[in-house]
């Protein structure tokens, strides 16, 4: 396993970002829905423009905006005055209030000010409040995402009759792999709660008048029946039983949970697809079947691009399990595998993902930052990095491709049209990655090849 | 107007409409989408630029990350500015206190980057638990025998201008700490410019070309040792309202340094800063370069501005910055390619800066101070603007709804500044505003 890491008591170059902006994109995936966040203006200042750089897409995010008075004698006035001047003026459906680390510290009982605020303002009626508790200083942006997620279930469902539907929990997924993850669905017959969904919230077309609310997004009242579902799925094998939305379907209302990785690969995405074919009764649409077969056959073309290359896979645990297993099918040796975040399973994931297939067990190290990722990759000798814009200053020191996967990307356009999931984003990232090499190759030749 | 809430109204006026007195400079409006960002965000900003000190984030991990070279803030040595430093802190420390993580976290950064100085960042949580930075900090840099400078930095305190307060109050303490002999009586400091794709460099030039001394960048392209011999500069220029102006003030009482206020935005305010430059010094000869300098520069732009101006004449132009200053030399720069400036507002403006607006627009301009996207998009449409000038978070307002747009701050990656920066201007605005993709827009359709 080579040599152990030092143990740095600082951080640079963070690989995860903070809680309260995953719960806001899972907010912004419901329809109608505002995220809103309890803490001072920055907060949600800094992430959306964190989010705009990425999707360039408006992502309003409220906030309380806390001044100093208000850390010391309580933000509640704030939250209920900047509550209200939403529902005014923005007329959300639902309003998802997420914490931060200030409001968390100073010890704001937000589900006591929601009972009030509701008492004093809404007998008359407003918009749903959901509220998720996240503050920065424990768990990152993925555990915000997934809190935010569990918080929707957890306070909207309400038992109903069985409806035949299924329940997706896909985790963060880039839109256009919403997109994608839903067209599958219906191509398989089925009719399936995808939550949440920003593939349109956050890529949404021109228009002639600014969206304070866009179009799209999971459905309130698909949310409220996910209890009557027939199945849960649900992607990511590091999602803790206390963030699950489906753990909380099955525990309550008794809707089995089918636990999956991302689809990412041919594997992972054969065992999303016999899931679907489970729960439709029916066989894998012919559309996918070719989709696979030409997957497969292009794998087979550029295989020797890319067999042997030695790769460096960061980001969010559960998409880099993804794309590890997906490396492994193709030859790739994954070299190292690093997270900012720590579910505490991730090593065990990226052992089963690589399983029968890679030729080294890559290091795989959670809590990770930029810092350390780049020491062990000047040890190990990468030929490439996959991951997330972030890197890119790490891969440009060494010198060395960055293709970029994930979110953020902030340094090139699409980064929300990038299709990871599935047959057809396997087909993206697998040319991204032959081509890459072949390029590499390519620019260094004293010849300039002209064929492969 | 009737988009905006209630409490917003008196925080938008129209140029003209009488009285103006702007409701402006306080904490921005619960649940109002303000534009803005928090005190953390001003001092990061200002302090940010200085290449060869270490800038330490004392919270848990979010404000550091959102901080990460977040502006161009080029350097011409050193870029441990461009690396983000935190020391994320965990539940237990902040039950227990972060104290101890920030001395270790201080010293390991200390030891494996050798800076010149270090900056430690306040956030909100600290200024909740009580970590005493202050102690932390004086015994780092006793220990190490560099300045480590606490940044009171807590978001929670104030606005954007408090950040840049903060800001100021540390570099203070640089001030003085180094040797001022050698240098010239013709001699400045540049303040507020932050080098973002290299306009001090330009600047630095011109200053040079008419005879004068630059001994400090504050803070763009900044090095520690500089501002530790600020106080040997006969005169601050100071740009950008906000951010500086407070180090300045500091610098005219512990040294007696006089202050400029100046602008290097727009053919016009850039001619006359160099010449309020060269009328400090009263240097006849100095004068004489300024003016050649003037006309040289001049002549090798006008050919192709005036191109410019042919195309964009009779245009609409709406702006929106952070400070209100640059907003002025906006109002100018578009006025010089022809266009007229319809909207215009800044997220931290003095009821003075708002006044002075009010002065240089035409009848009806919208003028708005910390203003949102509601208001904004709401802004666009009424006035039928052509080109929407702001930053990242602006730019999507405009987009989406088919209007061209300027990036004035962190992303813009040309020059601005200067008499070669006015024609990157106009470039910038005519490579937008002539794109032929607004005739597939929904506003353009039928």
């Amino acid at each position: 396993m080579g040599k152990i890491l030092p143990n740095y008591v600082s951080t640079t170059n963070a690989c995860k970002l903070c809680k309260p902006l995953g719960a806001s994109l899972a907010f912004r995936g419901v329809e109608g829905a505002v995220p809103f966040l309890h803490g001072s203006q920055g907060c949600a200042t800094y992430m959306r423009r964190y989010i705009i750089s990425h999707f360039n897409e408006p992502i309003d995010i409220a906030s309380s905006s806390l001044g100093e008075k208000n850390a010391v004698y309580g933000g509640g006035a704030n939250l209920k005055l900047g509550l209200k001047n939403v529902t005014q003026k923005y007329h959300p459906a639902l309003i998802g209030i997420a914490t931060t680390c200030l409001t968390e510290t100073i010890g704001d009982d937000v589900k006591m000010l929601l009972f009030q605020y509701r008492q004093e303002f809404m007998q008359d009626g407003g918009p749903l409040l959901v509220q998720v508790s996240t503050p920065s200083y424990s768990g990152t942006h993925m555990e915000g995402f997934h809190a935010a997620v569990r918080a929707l279930v957890e306070q909207l469902t309400v038992a109903t009759e069985a409806n035949g539907t299924v329940n997706i929990l896909p985790g963060f997924l880039s839109a256009a792999d919403l997109r994608s993850l839903k067209e599958m669905v219906v191509d398989c017959g089925l009719t399936a709660t995808v939550l949440p969904d920003f593939s349109e919230t956050l890529d949404g077309p021109a228009l002639r008048d600014y969206p304070l609310i866009p179009e799209g997004g999971t459905k309130i009242s698909d949310i409220r029946a996910m209890s009557g579902a027939q199945a849960t799925v649900e992607f990511g094998y590091t999602l803790p039983d206390q963030l699950s939305g489906g753990s909380y379907l099955k525990k309550t209302y008794g809707v089995p949970l089918q636990r999956l990785g991302m689809p990412v690969g041919i594997r992972e995405t054969d065992r999303l697809f016999e899931t679907l074919a489970e729960f439709s009764g029916r066989p894998m649409p012919g559309k996918y079947a070719l989709a696979r077969g030409r997957l497969v056959d292009s794998l087979v073309d550029g295989h020797k691009y890319v067999f042997g290359k030695r790769a460096v896979v960061y980001g969010e645990e559960d998409l880099v399990i993804g794309l590890t297993s997906f490396l492994a099918e193709i030859g790739v040796q994954p070299v190292l595998c690093a997270s900012g975040g720590t579910s505490g399973g991730f090593v065990k994931a990226i052992g089963k993902a690589v399983e029968g297939f890679a030729v080294e067990m890559p290091r795989v190290h959670e809590g990770m930052d930029f810092h350390e990722i780049g020491e062990l990759a000047a040890e190990l000798k990468p030929d490439f990095f996959l991951g997330h814009s972030k890197g890119y200053a790490l891969a440009r020191g060494i010198g060395l491709p960055l293709i970029r996967v994930g979110f953020p990307i902030h340094d090139r356009v699409g980064g929300q049209r990038l299709l990871h999931i599935g047959y057809h984003g396997a087909q993206q990232l697998f040319d991204l990655i032959a081509n890459a090499m072949i390029m590499a190759k390519q620019d260094s030749s004293e010849v300039g090849y002209s064929y492969m | 107007m009737e988009t905006a809430l209630q409490e917003r109204q008196d925080s938008i006026h129209r140029t003209g409409e009488a009285p103006f007195v702007m409701d402006c400079n306080k904490d921005s409006l619960a649940g109002a989408v303000s534009q803005r960002a928090c005190v953390f965000c001003g001092s990061r900003v200002v302090l940010y630029p200085i290449a060869d000190a270490l800038h330490l984030v004392h919270g848990p991990i979010g404000c550091a990350v959102y901080t990460w070279d977040i502006r161009g803030a080029l350097s011409s040595g050193p870029e441990l500015h461009r690396l983000s430093f935190s020391t994320d802190m965990q539940e237990i420390d902040v039950i227990f206190g972060g104290e101890k993580k920030l001395y270790h976290a201080l010293i390991e950064l200390i030891d494996r980057h050798a800076p010149k100085a270090a900056f430690v960042y306040s956030t909100c949580i600290v200024g909740i638990i009580g970590d005493d930075m202050q102690a932390v900090c004086r015994r780092v840099s006793e220990e190490k025998g560099i300045p480590v400078l606490p940044v009171q930095s807590e978001g929670f305190k104030g606005n954007k201008r408090e950040g840049y307060k903060a800001a100021c109050n540390a570099m203070r303490q640089l001030v003085g700490m180094g040797d001022t002999s050698g240098i010239s009586r013709y001699s400045l400091n540049i303040l507020g410019d932050f080098n973002l794709a290299g306009e001090i460099w330009l600047i630095r030039e011109y200053f040079t070309k008419m005879g004068v001394e630059v001994v400090a960048n504050i803070t763009g392209d900044g090095r520690v040792g500089d501002i530790q011999r600020a106080h040997g500069a006969a005169l601050n220029v100071v740009q950008c309202s906000g951010s500086t102006m407070d180090l300045a003030r500091m610098m005219e009482e512990d040294y007696s340094i006089p202050s400029l206020r100046v602008s290097y935005f727009g053919v016009e305010d850039m001619a006359e800063s160099l010449y309020a430059v060269a009328a400090f010094f009263k240097d006849e000869e100095m004068m004489r370069r300024t003016r050649e300098l003037v006309k040289e520069e001049l002549s090798l732009i006008m050919p192709e501005l005036m191109r410019y101006r042919q195309a964009l004449a009779g245009k609409r132009a709406a702006i929106y910055v952070g400070g209100a200053f640059k907003a002025f030399s906006l109002v100018k720069a578009f006025r010089t390619i022809g266009m007229q400036v319809v909207m215009v507002g800044s997220q931290t403006g003095t009821p003075e800066d708002y006044a002075e607006l009010a002065e240089i627009t035409d009848p009806g301009t919208i003028i708005v101070d910390d203003s949102n996207p509601l208001e904004l998009s709401a802004f666009l449409k009424e006035k039928e603007v052509d080109i929407f000038v702001g930053g990242v978070k602006e730019r999507p307002i405009a987009y989406k709804l088919g209007v061209a747009f300027c990036d004035h701050n962190h992303e813009r990656k040309e020059m601005l500044a200067g008499f070669a920066g006015m024609l990157n201007f106009a470039r910038e605005v005519y490579g937008s505003v002539m794109s032929p993709v607004w005739r597939f827009v929904p506003r353009r359709e039928n």
